[in-house]
């Protein structure tokens, strides 16, 4: 089967910008070269987009005679071949209107995103991301649809003329199951970080909504999905087509609202995989190289940080999938019971431990995040190095709402990267510390990860925070447990002393109590 | 290109990006989500694609439509994804006073 005609100088720039965006990820190996890898990827996209642009340029060929070229294929049912055969070179009558419209495109699109990126909050990045990876998923479904209606545009179909009705043109079967796959991503993809979206951005709360044998329906509409891609090939009808843009809505949906909000770092990162396979699939049919390359990079991206996030978890993919986690901490919420003898301390005790430390591990979750502490937890800090006080963060790789949401918000309250450690890093030293101080973390440093096998996140690697010498727990009551449903030892340990209070008034209030 | 090239660049560019991916430092995760969200806005290819073609009947017409509407929403993923990486990653600084190198 031949393809449209492949220019081979647009095809090695695809190539090239491929290659820029494999380099924009390798430069995110370290933040000193982060700022020149972003860049890469700007110059990648740039030679994307160029090269689409010059070598599609809207408008139609136009013969010397005044003979249209497309006319002319029409008829002998060839390809654009038969207008370098002319004595006399087509000319390209450019379509202006067009080009402006698509201009105008991108010039909508730049002034949204642009503001949008400058406008968000550090703290909203888990929603900005979903929403972006929801952008994507729709773009692609936009974009199978239009390969659809028009696939001699994308060099996908060839013309076939009927003895008997209107000639029309018939998709490859190899592109139909691309273009099948692709749209089933890209709508999953859509319809899930939409939900994702709603669910970190509180307009949906975040427990998750379980329905009565989602499992067979979840499944029973899969492989309705898989079913039809493959009669795609057999049947190019519109209501194939469609049937299976809205089941993978559906689907999308289904698969998202029974996921709790703990375990959103997963869902992002899964998303973010899915946005890379239907770039991927798209990228395929287009037969595009940079679309493949980068579909291939950020499946693999997305693939990999949701392992990671279930290893920090010690849970498996299909467990979190199947969804449900989380459920019986909403139940249980308020029933939580302290009938255990625990210390409570001020901000000025708090103040008198840190001052008289020699090493300080500050360790913050989703609730410090919540709070916007992380400013005044900086303040903090530097008033202990002023003390000569030695201040590290420990980061689990779980704590927030996506991969990483940790380290940003630190490094946005100007939080040198070198005082920011892992948890494998970090995790011996909380022995020779004087003082862990806990802020909006909870599950991350239970001790009955390691110890009690009944506990749901038995087997999670956790911050040792219970080998230091004191534990100061930042906390907003004692009554609420964490996104597990489990309660913390930790709370209850002599060397523990609870701070309860909203996390950033409590963190001000020590700033005040170190002057 | 055939489709056994085609599908040699993909494997090939997944073992690339597993070894890449494992590469990048869990502090910048997040900014590696928000640039690969804005590099998958490579799809904006195939939105130009059917934006630009001569739209040949109602099918043709819908799908130029289609085509503008996905451009739109490619480059604000395109220029958003990347500019709000570049806010992100030029916060991550080092210690002001000279450190000893590390590693």
């Amino acid at each position: 089967m031949e393809h449209a005609s492949v220019n081979p100088w647009a095809a090695f720039a695809y190539l090239v910008a491929g290659v820029c965006f494999i380099l924009a990820l390798r430069g995110l190996s370290s933040p000193a070269t982060s700022q020149r890898g972003n860049r890469m990827g700007i110059i990648g996209m740039t030679i994307a987009v160029v090269t689409t642009l010059v070598t599609h340029v809207p408008g139609e060929m136009v013969e010397a005679t005044g003979q249209l070229c497309s006319q002319m294929h029409t008829i002998a049912g060839s390809g654009p071949a038969l207008c370098h055969d002319m004595t006399y070179a087509p000319v390209l009558v450019v379509d202006w209107s067009t080009v402006g419209l698509i201009l105008a495109a991108i010039a909508i699109g730049a002034v949204i995103g642009l503001t949008t990126a400058r406008r968000i909050a550090m703290t909203d990045m888990p929603q900005l991301v979903a929403a972006f990876h929801s952008l994507v998923g729709l773009a692609a479904v936009l974009v199978a649809a239009a390969a659809f209606l028009n696939p001699q545009a994308f060099g996908i179909a060839d013309m076939v003329i009927p003895l008997i009705g209107k000639p029309f043109f018939a998709i490859y079967p190899q592109s139909r199951i691309e273009m099948g796959l692709g749209i089933a991503i890209g709508a999953i993809t859509f319809s899930g970080s939409v939900i994702a979206f709603l669910k970190l951005n509180g307009n949906m709360g975040g427990a998750p909504i379980l329905l009565p044998a989602r499992h067979i329906i979840n499944l029973t509409v899969l492989a309705a999905i898989l079913g039809l891609v493959a009669y795609f090939t057999q049947d190019q009808s519109a209501w194939v087509f469609w049937t299976i843009t809205i089941l993978s809505f559906a689907i999308g949906f289904l698969l998202i609202i029974p996921i709790g909000g703990a375990d959103m770092p997963v869902v992002v990162s899964m998303l973010n995989s899915y946005s890379g396979w239907a770039a991927a699939a798209m990228g395929f049919t287009l037969h595009n190289t940079a679309m493949i390359i980068t579909g291939a990079l950020v499946g693999s991206s997305g693939a990999i940080l949701s392992y990671i996030m279930c290893k920090a978890m010690n849970r498996s993919f299909i467990s979190v999938i199947a969804g449900g986690f989380g459920a019986t901490a909403a139940a249980s919420d308020g029933a939580a019971k302290v009938d255990r003898p625990w210390k409570r301390g001020s901000a000025e005790d708090a103040a008198f431990l840190m001052s008289q430390a020699e090493q300080v591990i500050i360790v913050p979750g989703y609730g410090m995040a919540v709070a916007q502490a992380q400013h005044a937890l900086r303040e903090m800090a530097d008033k202990l190095k002023a003390h000569g006080v030695r201040v590290k963060y420990a980061i689990h790789p779980v704590a927030g709402r996506m991969p990483g949401h940790m380290n940003v918000l630190l490094a946005e309250a100007n939080v040198p990267y070198d005082e920011v450690f892992e948890l494998e890093d970090i995790n011996g030293e909380f022995a020779q510390t004087d003082v862990a101080f806990v802020i909006g973390a909870n599950d991350v440093t239970n001790p009955a990860a390691k110890t009690d096998k009944s506990s749901p996140i038995y087997g999670m690697p956790i911050l040792d925070v219970e080998n230091a010498k004191t534990v100061l727990f930042v906390k907003r009551s004692m009554g609420g447990v964490g996104y597990a449903g489990v309660d913390n030892d930790v709370f209850y340990r002599d060397n523990t002393m609870m701070l309860l209070a909203d996390a950033k008034k409590m963190v001000e209030e020590i700033v005040k109590a170190l002057d | 290109m055939d489709f056994i090239a085609i599908l040699s660049i993909f494997v090939m560019a997944c073992f690339v990006g597993y070894y890449v991916v494992w590469s990048v430092t869990p502090a910048l995760h997040t900014p590696l989500m928000a640039v690969t969200n804005a590099i998958s806005s490579v799809i904006i290819v195939g939105a130009l694609i059917a934006a630009a073609a001569a739209g040949i009947g109602a099918g043709g017409a819908v799908s130029k439509w289609l085509g503008l509407l996905a451009v739109v929403l490619a480059s604000v993923n395109i220029f958003g994804g990347f500019a709000v990486t570049a806010r992100m990653l030029a916060m991550y600084k080092k210690k002001e006073r000279p450190v000893p190198a590390k590693h």
